[in-house]
């Protein structure tokens, strides 16, 4: 038997002239967890769909326990004992949780039944054994996300996988369902399997793996044991430079107050409640954080404030900017009343990805005087709107603003959001949604920096985010928000205070929001 | 990663595997393909009446195509062509017959090519209603417009408006006639209004705001939404283009060619606008080299029936729409 579960050597892909992954030797140990960290766009994606079979390598050989082994689909890599759980699942909705585990593994010829008794037996016993209790009849669109990627490892182990590939698993879960998500893999690892983690996220390759590579540019640049590193050390392998993982956020005075909700209530068209009467108020330069773990109200929040309501929900209370009422207002109304919002899902809800770059900088700003000339746009104004962001942000393009949106990595497209949003014309009140999810630490610390330029400049902000750490970096003052009320607030001394030690203050929100 | 292919090489594919397949069947029929395409090409731009007859059908095609692609680009599929063609032709001819004989001649032309583009706008703004406020599929209720105007058409076509014993409508007003582009030439110069429609399209989707948002809705409708775009009146206005690209069908095949309405003038056209679309990728400009392609083949096949099945070349037709969609999900 070799220690070793998967060892790469000499993996080279490219993609034209671009190299996504160069000359990669790795080798990974059996019952440990591995993290793979690296800024968006650094390879890991490609690497994990080579290791997967999904993509298959240009030069260089893969040795599964000692053996080598060219995949060339998922399904010899699965046979090979190598599962995989993406970062969008893939489960079939309108089937219960046991039929997706059953799905393309059924044990049984085509046309005879499946023995179900036994396959809910070994699910059973596989879920209870690593803390991942799942009702195998329940139906997957009844489920949260937390439980649906249960579903998918749940899916890998029925298969016997014995090296596990995570795709930034916890980029979708709140802080409870992410501890419960690390205790899993600890137990999985605990019991001899490997569990190779793609993440961008240096807490939790601190807190999860044994060893952690590094990923920059297609290369690996270290490979460490987590116990022998810090965070700052992770850090500046990965981008290149020394980060300022904490942004500059001297003390400051809000102005007077903007937006005013009162009393807000929201029922869902299925009747259920979403926020009840909600209350809050955000003053003139001030960062309004407010926190909490998803599915609290947040996304009907930001939805009603950005009159993006489904027609069938209900609403009462009001929500009031300078004295004018919000609620019942259509998008663009709202804007032009100097309101951006960065909404929550970057592909579904900010950007049309066949667009080309400087489309998208123009969607949702398309109607504004600057832009407009006879019936179509003027070219030169929309060129300094391109050109200014594109500087702003540090926006690596590769090759101008007319390739598409889609092509570009998660930071810089969502630079590209930021960008547009926050250059708005006289804007008076900033709604974030998850503002940096799944982007890369340089993308972050400069979205960062931007939003307190803004709040520096006297918007009112709203920040959504998933993210304590984000949350206590920028805000004046905390909300936590729990079953669609604020819970609990922070005052701007308290959240003052509570930055100077942060792992502590993150314990006291957690408290106000699970 | 990898670069796109040239917009051309697919298109450019999918035709030359048509044109080898048929290049089978007409030999299973036991003749020499290359003669026959030959002899297709001297019977259509070999002769003066044969190019008439190809520019008829391409300005008859071009009209057709634009009336899917436009609504293809806000992510619709406008079935409806069939019907929107024949609302238009039949409002056209009546409105044509029946206007004064005083009518100075632009001006009644004007009138008649209009009366069958509201028409034909007014079938697609109805499927468009359907959808926004009744989430109705575009497709089924299209196909369920066509059968409702055949069967009203035809209707007031037997019973009311048809000439003792004939199957068409009374002829239309002199002043309401396009000329044709030579004499005995089918093809007349509604193909300016087709090039020029053409180009309103390419200008309309591509170069405007409101092409801008009508884009951006059938890409990504969520997206459009939170940008503040109206969604629900982009599908009304893009179904109403469609239509009214259709109704102006009636233009060419009425005003410029038939004079009056009869029963099955229409047939089958709405269908081959589809397939034009979708060689064309919906894109404005190129719906006319891949007008011109079908209009070639439908009368090429027809001038060389006397040898083999023309029957051969609309399957053709189908083979290459077939690559297309192949071609483009790799």
């Amino acid at each position: 038997m070799s220690t070793t579960a998967l060892e790469l050597s000499g993996i080279t892909k490219r993609f034209g002239s671009f190299t996504a992954n160069s000359d990669i030797s790795l080798s990974i140990r059996k019952g440990s967890i591995h993290a793979i960290a690296g800024e968006n766009g650094a390879g890991k994606s490609t690497l994990s769909n080579i290791i997967y079979g999904l993509v298959q390598p240009d030069a260089g050989t893969l040795y599964v326990d000692g053996n080598p082994c060219r995949f060339s689909s998922p399904r010899k890599a699965i046979e090979a004992g190598i599962g995989m759980v993406h970062q969008h699942f893939m489960l079939s909705g309108t089937l219960s949780v046991m039929e997706n585990i059953l799905l393309g593994d059924e044990r049984q010829g085509l046309l005879w039944p499946c023995r179900r008794s036994k396959a809910r037996q070994d699910i059973t016993g596989i879920a209870e054994r690593h803390g991942m209790q799942l009702d195998p009849d329940a139906m997957i669109e009844n489920l949260s996300v937390g439980e649906e990627q249960r579903v998918e490892i749940l899916k890998l182990l029925y298969r016997n996988a014995q090296l596990l590939l995570l795709d930034e698993p916890t980029a979708v879960l709140a802080p409870a369902e992410t501890r419960k998500l690390f205790s899993s893999l600890r137990s999985l690892r605990d019991e001899g399997r490997t569990i190779i983690l793609i993440t961008h996220k240096l807490d939790e390759v601190l807190d999860l793996a044994d060893n952690v590579s590094i990923m920059r540019k297609g290369e690996i640049t270290a490979t460490l044991p987590c116990s022998e590193t810090s965070k700052q050390e992770l850090a500046r392998l990965m981008v290149g430079r020394n980060v300022v993982l904490q942004a500059e956020n001297p003390p400051h005075t809000p102005g007077a107050p903007l937006l005013e909700i009162d009393e807000l209530s929201l029922q869902a068209g299925n009747g259920r409640p979403r926020l009840e009467k909600l209350s809050m108020t955000i003053r003139k330069g001030e960062i309004y954080g407010l926190a909490g773990v998803e599915g609290n109200g947040q996304s009907e929040l930001l939805q009603l404030l950005w009159g993006m309501l489904p027609d069938n929900a209900r609403t009462t209370g009001s929500a009031r900017l300078d004295g004018k009422e919000l609620t019942g207002l259509r998008p663009v109304d709202i804007a032009a009343l100097g309101v951006s919002c960065v909404p929550e899902d970057r592909h579904r809800h900010a950007a049309i990805g066949q667009f080309s770059i400087e489309d998208n900088m123009l969607l949702g700003r398309h109607r504004e005087k600057t832009f407009v000339r006879g019936s179509g746009f003027d070219s030169r104004s929309r060129e300094q709107l391109s050109r200014d962001i594109t500087t702003h942000y540090d926006l690596r393009t590769g090759n101008g603003t007319n390739q598409a949106f889609e092509s570009l990595s998660g930071g810089n497209q969502q630079k590209i959001i930021a960008g547009r949003e926050l250059s708005r014309p006289a804007l008076r009140l900033l709604l974030l949604g998850q503002p940096t999810r799944g982007v890369d630490i340089g993308a972050i610390e400069l979205i960062h920096k931007k939003i307190l330029e803004a709040r520096q400049a006297g918007v009112a902000i709203l920040l959504i985010s998933t993210e304590l750490e984000e949350i206590i970096t920028l805000s004046t003052r905390i909300g936590c928000i729990y079953k669609g009320k604020i819970r609990h607030e922070f005052s701007p001394e308290e959240v003052q205070e509570g930055r100077t030690t942060p792992g502590t203050f993150s314990e006291s929100i957690g408290m106000h929001i699970t | 990663m990898q670069k796109p292919l040239p917009r051309i090489v697919t298109p450019a594919a999918a035709i030359t595997g048509g044109l080898l397949l048929s290049a089978l069947l007409i030999m299973a029929a036991g003749r020499n393909p290359l003669a026959m395409y030959a002899k297709m090409v001297s019977m259509t731009f070999g002769s003066t009446y044969g190019t008439g007859q190809v520019i008829f059908r391409t300005t008859t095609l071009v009209l057709a195509g634009l009336a899917v692609a436009i609504p293809f680009r806000a992510k619709l599929f406008n079935i409806g062509g069939e019907g929107q063609i024949l609302a238009g032709a039949f409002t056209a001819a009546v409105t044509a017959a029946f206007l004064p004989s005083w009518t100075p001649a632009p001006a009644a032309i004007a009138i008649a090519a209009l009366a069958g583009a509201a028409a034909g706008s007014a079938m697609g703004l109805s499927a468009g209603l359907l959808k926004v406020r009744y989430g109705v599929n575009e497709v089924i209720s299209t196909i369920m417009l066509n059968f409702i105007i055949q069967g009203f058409t035809s209707y007031m076509l037997t019973n009311h408006l048809a000439l003792p014993s004939t199957a068409h409508t009374p002829d239309i007003i002199d002043a309401t006639i396009i000329p044709a582009l030579w004499q005995h030439s089918p093809a007349n110069y509604s193909v300016l209004l087709a090039g020029g429609t053409t180009l309103a399209g390419y200008f309309l989707l591509f170069r405007t705001r409101f092409g801008f948002e009508m884009r951006a809705c059938g890409l990504n409708a969520e997206a459009a939404a939170h940008a503040g775009i109206d969604t629900g009146m982009h599908t009304l206005y893009a179904m109403a283009a469609g239509g009214a690209a259709a109704g102006l069908v009636a233009a060419n095949l009425v005003l410029g060619y038939r004079h009056c309405f009869e029963a099955g003038l229409t047939a089958g056209i709405g269908f081959t606008g589809i397939a034009v679309a979708l060689l064309a990728k919906a894109h404005p400009l190129w719906i006319l080299p891949s007008a011109l392609l079908f209009g070639f083949m439908e009368y090429g096949g027809l001038s060389v029936n006397a040898y083999v099945p023309k029957e051969i070349f609309m399957m053709m037709q189908a083979v290459i729409i077939i690559m297309v969609l192949v071609m483009q999900k790799k």
